[in-house]
């Protein structure tokens, strides 16, 4: 089997079994970021010294709401890496309930438009994006929360 | 009113919309040309130039400004350039406005052009793994598209907006685009041509989606004053133009967004972006929605004209699907959208549409759009919106 490694380093983590988005939260007025703001915290509101040391890593909530979806029916271009022949995918717009923030990423393979309806509860997992000769890349994934 | 703030509309002229096949300063050169021709100016009497800039035609297009006054010929006119995404060109029209309100020239030319390449945008080249706009393609496979039908299924789900409507918004800027010249789709389309195009992203199809396009856009802009003293009495006025950002929290998916901002700790703001780039210019303006005659919006998807229907005050959130079945949006109808036919039968020339929404407007304001004129039209407006929180709304007088 090959290795698994993140297509991306530091926007998610799967420590201790459970997906999580890697984001930042402000320690001064509390808003949380996603993906990750590190720079200042950009609520003009905020009295921190937005400086950044204000920023602490936060791993935010992993379950939410379908805001929106769509799928893809066409190849995209690069840097997409495409399964060759093309698989089409499909994208959820999800609000994550606690930090009412609307989060983007693919839905796991097999989870089409058809299986979605806004409003319906989903939570965090990971998938291949892609794969190489030496590595399959994981990415954060929405599926549906399992019923009852 | 306040009228020390407006500027005139002397000339306004395009390049055709299409596919062509050549490169940009060539549409930029001919619209320029066209607009000076309009306004009865020539390139020498131009004060200052500002050109909007188009990043997928090399180091000439980031510089538009110097490009298109070189291939005029050099004047010793002052210029500039600027890019802002889709609202490149309302940039560039603001850059030549500001000049003349602060008294620091008199007459402007403003230009922008594209070549667009074929298919999906892609993001500029290199691998750029900092940079939002590449990272939504590498990690998401999020096309422009995907925004578009994540939009439109929204507003399925919380206004009722079907397919039919999507179909009925692409059936009407076709019919609109008939008779103009410019546009670069000039056929009818029906309800079943919609139905019966791939689906790109569903809900979205193809005939749902705007096109890429070449194409070349100007205006010849002044002061009041030397519009009366160049014999321009009554000339079409730009009171206002906003390009406001949105207003934090943003709690609506844009391009090229992984995620709207966070409205835990603080509340949503009155107006969501769209609506906020039209309130401004209003506000600018003394005017209301109830003073138009017609409106030009951007009209990236079907879909999203039926949005910008509320963002820019013609109905309630919400009544955009009624107001379209009335026929309202049509023209004859109480509130014309779209006359020029709309990037629905433009497809998009990046840095020119929005400088093109304005040529429509002038237009339509003097009486000279043959076969799809607005009756009696006195003010329009058009609104556009880019990637990044670029945005803008410019009204037009007459």
């Amino acid at each position: 089997m090959k290795e698994r490694r993140p297509a991306v380093d530091g926007w998610f983590t799967t420590d201790a079994g459970d997906v999580r988005l890697l984001g930042t939260r402000c320690t001064s007025c509390g808003t949380p970021y996603f993906p990750r703001n590190e720079l200042a915290c950009r609520n003009p509101g905020c009295a921190g010294p937005k400086d950044g040391s204000e920023l602490e890593e936060y791993a935010l909530s992993n379950r939410g709401t379908i805001w929106s979806y769509a799928d893809a029916r066409y190849k995209p271009p690069p840097p997409y890496v495409s399964a060759d022949p093309f698989v089409p995918y499909t994208i959820a717009a999800v609000e994550l309930t606690e930090e009412r923030i609307v989060v983007l990423g693919q839905t796991v393979p097999g989870v089409g438009v058809t299986d979605l309806e806004v409003g319906m509860e989903v939570e965090l997992t990971t998938g291949t994006l892609f794969e190489d000769d030496e590595a399959e890349y994981t990415v954060w994934m929405w599926r549906p929360c399992a019923r009852g | 009113m306040p009228a020390a703030k407006e500027i005139a509309v002397l000339g306004a002229g395009m390049h055709p919309w299409g596919k062509w096949g050549r490169n940009f300063v060539e549409y930029g050169l001919a619209a320029a040309r066209a607009a000076l021709a309009d306004a009865g100016l020539s390139w020498p009497d131009i004060q200052y130039v500002a050109g909007a800039d188009t990043i997928r035609n090399g180091y000439p297009g980031f510089i538009a400004g110097a490009t298109f006054a070189q291939a005029l010929g050099w004047s010793g006119a002052r210029i500039s350039s600027c890019y802002a995404a889709c609202a490149s060109g309302a940039q560039a029209i603001n850059n030549a406005r500001a000049q003349i309100l602060a008294g620091l020239c008199d007459v402007a030319l403003v230009v922008g052009a594209d070549a667009a390449p074929k298919g999906f945008f892609k993001p500029v080249g290199g691998d750029r793994p900092d940079d939002p706009d590449w990272l939504r393609f590498r990690l998401l496979g999020a096309t422009n598209p995907i925004y578009f039908a994540l939009s439109a299924r929204r507003r399925m789900a919380v206004h009722g907006a079907t397919l039919d409507d999507f179909a009925a918004v692409k059936v009407k800027n076709a019919r609109h685009g008939l008779a103009n010249p410019n546009a670069r789709y000039r056929k009818e389309v029906t309800a079943e041509d919609v139905a019966e195009s791939a689906v790109v992203a569903d809900p979205l199809r193809l005939l749902d989606i705007c096109a890429t396009s070449d194409g070349g856009a100007a205006l010849v802009l002044s002061s009041m004053d030397f519009a009366r003293r160049h014999g321009a009495g009554d000339p079409v006025r730009i009171p206002a133009l906003s390009t406001v950002t949105p207003t934090f929290p943003k709690t609506v998916l844009d391009l090229p967004d992984f995620a709207t901002d966070s409205a835990m700790t603080v509340p949503e703001p009155e107006r969501p972006f769209r609506s906020a780039v039209a309130h401004a210019a209003y506000e600018e303006a003394g005017i209301g929605p109830e003073d138009l005659s017609l409106a030009e919006v951007y009209d990236l998807s079907t879909a999203l004209e039926l949005d910008w229907y509320e963002d820019i005050g013609l109905c309630e959130v919400g009544g955009a699907e009624e107001l379209l079945r009335s026929g309202a949006t049509a023209l004859g109808g109480r509130i014309p959208v779209n006359p020029s036919g709309g990037l629905a039968s433009f497809g998009e020339a990046i840095p020119a549409q929005a400088i093109a929404q304005v040529c429509e407007l002038t237009w339509q304001l003097r009486g000279q759009a043959e076969g799809r004129q607005v009756e009696n039209a006195r003010a329009g407006i058009a609104v556009n919106q880019g990637l990044f929180g670029h945005g803008s709304a410019i009204i037009t007088v007459r």
